[in-house]
């Protein structure tokens, strides 16, 4: 079905992109001002040099540039991600660590901005003109163009703090340690309602402005003039026939947006404490902290990758017409 | 589940009213059975690092730190140290040996006893480690242990500033059996810490929460009287704030609120606001001056700044009352601060024009003397930082001086800069701790003028005799001969202007009406809070 040469070919390029993004990351990070040890004492209230000194040349930082990049790709490839100065463990367990968090939060925004903003685009194309098309228009514009830590924001003072509905922040009540699994997904799914809601907001326009206008294009197609020719009810020809065919585009932005868990939840994540890949990438920011910036976008980076892959992968098998030109 | 509900509570107030029997029989009610005991205290908190304040200072770390270790001595309201770990202590009479005799039946997390070596080992770690080990502890040329119950420190010469170092925040006694093998900033007890203070490390978890529950075998009978302390760990100081005014949180020190926002916490029932609890810290704000760029080397110009500026506004208005103003390097908590001393600038922009005028910089074209840019963090000392820069641009150009604003994106740019000596004028600000030898020094000695260090002596003032007066009062054992040195140290400082003191920054608590018992002293938060309890 997919031809091994195509497969190689990608992983091929992928390597080097891999590769390409760690020599750039690195060397971004080199060029902002301060480096972690500076941060570290700074913070401490401290300006001892020699402690400064001293834990400098125990991070490898007195090091010639050259030198620290070509340590850290060696010890990229063989598998060690390092060791983070701000943290006090090893870069991948903190990574894996916060994955959890994020996937739950972005996967929930994902699903229900696909489930709303597709709903909402397919009422929109049935009457373009009508005045519901524009107020679903007019809201998924306002909401991708709203800044996502402002919408947290308003939602917090809104729903949690004016109208004591949802918790302020954080995954779960810190007074609930061990209430037991079930007790603690309730919790956790109580927690998740505003983060994922604000996240999905950015999403959301997305889905349902691609939904509306691949449902337009679809519904002046041939074949749902014939549905309708042959009487079909309108229902069954918007449900069955065009929606169908409609949701494929979705399907390929969502395998997309997929790649770019991290730089979606940074924001949502730091307004609603949530303990997950994106505040640790904002926090390891602030500290320089940088074999964990690094470990992330590299994270982020393979994701990414994997995810067009994928993408790929599945294109192939579906359209044979892409593997033919290859 | 109404009947397992009610048979706890009924099998609870039994074992209640067999323990007070037990003790009216032991003669009266013990002090601690006079608190409510027990209960959950949730207090707001921020990104941590690990949870060791030997080698991390900082109220991020010391906080939970000083809860899971204690120290030898704390001090009281007036600066004073109080026995803890040490039961008592002797100083001989030429300063330079102090025993301290330990708590016979303190022990560690882990059930054992709590010795003299731990003691010494844990000033070594300090001494190497923490920022301020060395102002602290480097007068300290060993530390002998006699017995395991007796530490004695021998100075190389007289450092009174010792007794202020001995709490739990600045030398926690962590236990050699568990720190003392491979480099101690890799241990892992860091993150799992165990020491000898009135809560013990149960649950951590990065980002989202810490819990620190109960030490039952807490050397002080009856003590702490709460069974746990959660910290619930945010980045958004904002929502800390919701959070307390929900009721999910009872207890906020360091509370970053803006003063605007005090009035409508403050009329909240459920609160209390207090700026109490933060005198050992000394938190000042001022304009530093860059002393090795000119026009800011003659003193002229730097007087002739100060008296454009009106520091009663800035407390009274900017600062909304909640802080003083600041006419020197020492806060007005501290014992050393001496007002008679303080030579102070009042608003008076003719003045203050004379005076540039006299210093050769005569208004030119478009009404302006000279420019200068002036440099701050939006992040720190959140309520001055940001108004007062803003407030000293408009007011420095009635006097002919044009002031560029350079807000820093974050603290590693900011700290490198500075400690750089990038700048020309920044906002910053100190903490002075409660002996000037260890927060206060370091802004002044022209010995401490360490390239690419931030919070030393950036602005680059030099002055022997200033640097005479800072070491003869650290090692002066009589207090009222070291307030004297003190004094002159606050004149000289303040006719020479290395920096324009505007004032302390306001730094807030809020907490639950209901919580009693909280460390109000000196160190505030960073107390021991064995005699927090619900009301």
């Amino acid at each position: 079905m997919v031809p091994v040469s195509a497969l190689a070919r990608n992983l091929l390029t992928s390597i080097v992109t891999v590769l390409a993004v760690i020599v750039f990351n690195f060397t971004l990070i080199h060029l902002a001002p301060g480096d972690p040890v500076t941060v570290m004492v700074g913070e401490m209230g401290g300006g001892d040099p020699e402690l400064i000194t001293r834990l400098q040349q125990q991070y490898g930082l007195d090091r010639p540039f050259a030198e620290q990049l070509f340590t850290y790709v060696l010890s990229v490839l063989t598998g060690d991600l390092g060791f983070s100065f701000y943290y006090n463990m090893p870069v991948l367990d903190l990574i894996l660590q916060r994955l959890p968090a994020t996937l739950l939060l972005v996967v929930s925004a994902l699903c229900l901005a696909i489930v709303i903003g597709t709903a909402l685009g397919v009422v929109a194309a049935q009457r373009p003109r009508g005045i519901l098309s524009h107020l679903i228009t007019v809201i998924s514009i306002a909401g991708f163009s709203a800044p996502v830590f402002w919408v947290g924001i308003v939602l917090i003072i809104g729903l949690a703090s004016a109208l004591p509905i949802f918790p302020t922040s954080g995954m779960r009540d810190v007074t609930n340690i061990g209430a037991g699994i079930w007790g603690d997904t309730v919790d956790v799914a109580y927690h998740l309602v505003l983060p994922a809601f604000t996240l999905a907001t950015v999403y959301l326009a997305q889905y349902s402005r691609l939904a509306r206008s691949s449902m337009l294009e679809v519904l002046s197609a041939d074949y749902v003039r014939t549905a309708r020719a042959k009487g079909l009810p309108e229902r069954l020809v918007v449900y069955k026939h065009a929606l169908r065919n409609a949701v494929l585009p979705v399907v390929t932005i969502a395998g997309l947006q997929f790649g770019q868990v991290v730089a979606g939840a940074v924001l949502v994540e730091t307004v609603f404490a949530w303990p997950g890949l994106g505040r640790l990438a904002y926090e390891s920011i602030l500290r320089r902290d940088s074999p964990t910036m690094l470990g992330i976008l590299l994270f982020s980076a393979v994701i990414v990758i994997v995810a067009n892959i994928v993408t790929d992968m599945v294109y192939r098998m579906i359209d044979p017409r892409i593997g033919a030109r290859a | 589940m109404t009947i397992s509900v009610f048979s706890l509570n009924r099998r609870r107030f039994v074992q209640g009213a067999g323990l007070t029997a037990a003790s009216m029989m032991l003669g009266g009610l013990p002090e601690a059975y006079a608190q409510t005991k027990g209960g959950t205290v949730v207090i707001g908190h921020t990104t941590l690092r690990h949870l060791n304040p030997a080698i991390q200072s900082g109220q991020a770390t010391g906080i939970p730190g000083t809860q899971i270790f204690a120290g030898l001595t704390q001090l009281n309201d007036k600066f004073e140290a109080q026995p803890y770990l040490a039961k008592s202590w002797e100083v001989s009479p030429d300063g330079l040996t102090y025993t301290f005799h330990l708590e016979e039946n303190a022990v560690f997390h882990d059930g054992k006893p709590i010795t003299s070596e731990d003691v010494a080992f844990s000033l070594d770690v300090v001494k190497a480690n923490h920022p301020f080990g060395k102002p602290m502890f480097g007068t300290v040329k060993a530390v002998e242990t006699p017995d395991a119950k007796t530490a004695r420190f021998v100075l190389e010469r007289p450092h009174p500033a010792l007794m202020s170092a001995l709490s739990p925040l600045l030398l926690p006694i962590l236990p050699k059996h568990v720190y003392g093998e491979g480099d101690i900033r890799e241990n892992p007890a860091n993150l799992k810490p165990v020491g000898s203070g009135p809560f013990k490390f149960s649950e951590y978890r990065p980002g989202e929460v810490l819990v620190l529950d109960r030490n039952e075998n807490f050397f002080r009978p009856g003590r702490p009287y709460l069974d746990r302390l959660i910290f619930r760990i945010t980045q958004d100081p904002v929502v800390n704030v919701l959070g307390l005014e929900r009721g999910d949180i009872n207890y906020l020190p360091f509370a970053l609120v803006r003063v605007s926002d005090i009035d409508r916490l403050k009329a909240n029932e459920n609160l209390t606001v207090t700026t109490d609890g933060y005198e050992a810290f000394g938190a000042t704000n001022y304009l530093e001056f860059n002393l090795r760029h000119a026009p800011l080397d003659d003193v002229r110009v730097r007087k002739a700044i100060a008296h454009a500026v009106d520091k009663d506004f800035i407390q009274n208005k900017i600062l909304a009352g909640h802080a003083k103003r600041l006419d020197g390097p020492l806060t007005e908590s501290s014992p050393f601060y001496s007002a008679e001393s303080l030579k102070k600038y009042e608003l008076d922009l003719e003045k203050a024009k004379a005076l540039l005028d006299e210093a050769g910089h005569p208004v030119k074209d478009g009404g302006m003397r000279f420019s200068l840019t002036l440099e701050w963090l939006p992040d720190a000392n959140i309520n001055s930082q940001q108004p007062v820069a803003q407030y000293l641009k408009a007011q420095l150009r009635q006097i002919g001086i044009d002031i560029v604003l350079r807000p820093n994106p974050d603290f590693g740019s900011f700290a490198t800069r500075i400690g750089n000596w990038e700048h020309q004028l920044t906002m910053n600000g100190i903490w002075n701790y409660p002996d000037p030898v260890i927060g206060v020094n370091r802004a002044y000695l022209s010995t401490n003028q360490k390239k690419g260090a931030i919070f030393t002596n950036t602005e680059g003032y030099v002055n022997p005799r200033v640097d005479e007066l800072m070491i003869a009062a650290g090692g002066e054992s009589d207090p009222a001969k070291r307030k004297e040195l003190y004094a002159e140290f606050q004149a000289i400082l303040t006719d020479e202007l290395p920096l324009l003191w505007t004032n302390e920054e306001p730094l807030f608590t809020l907490y639950d009406k209901k919580l009693q018992g909280l460390p109000l002293t000196v160190w505030g938060a960073l107390a021991p809070y064995d005699e927090m309890h619900w009301a």
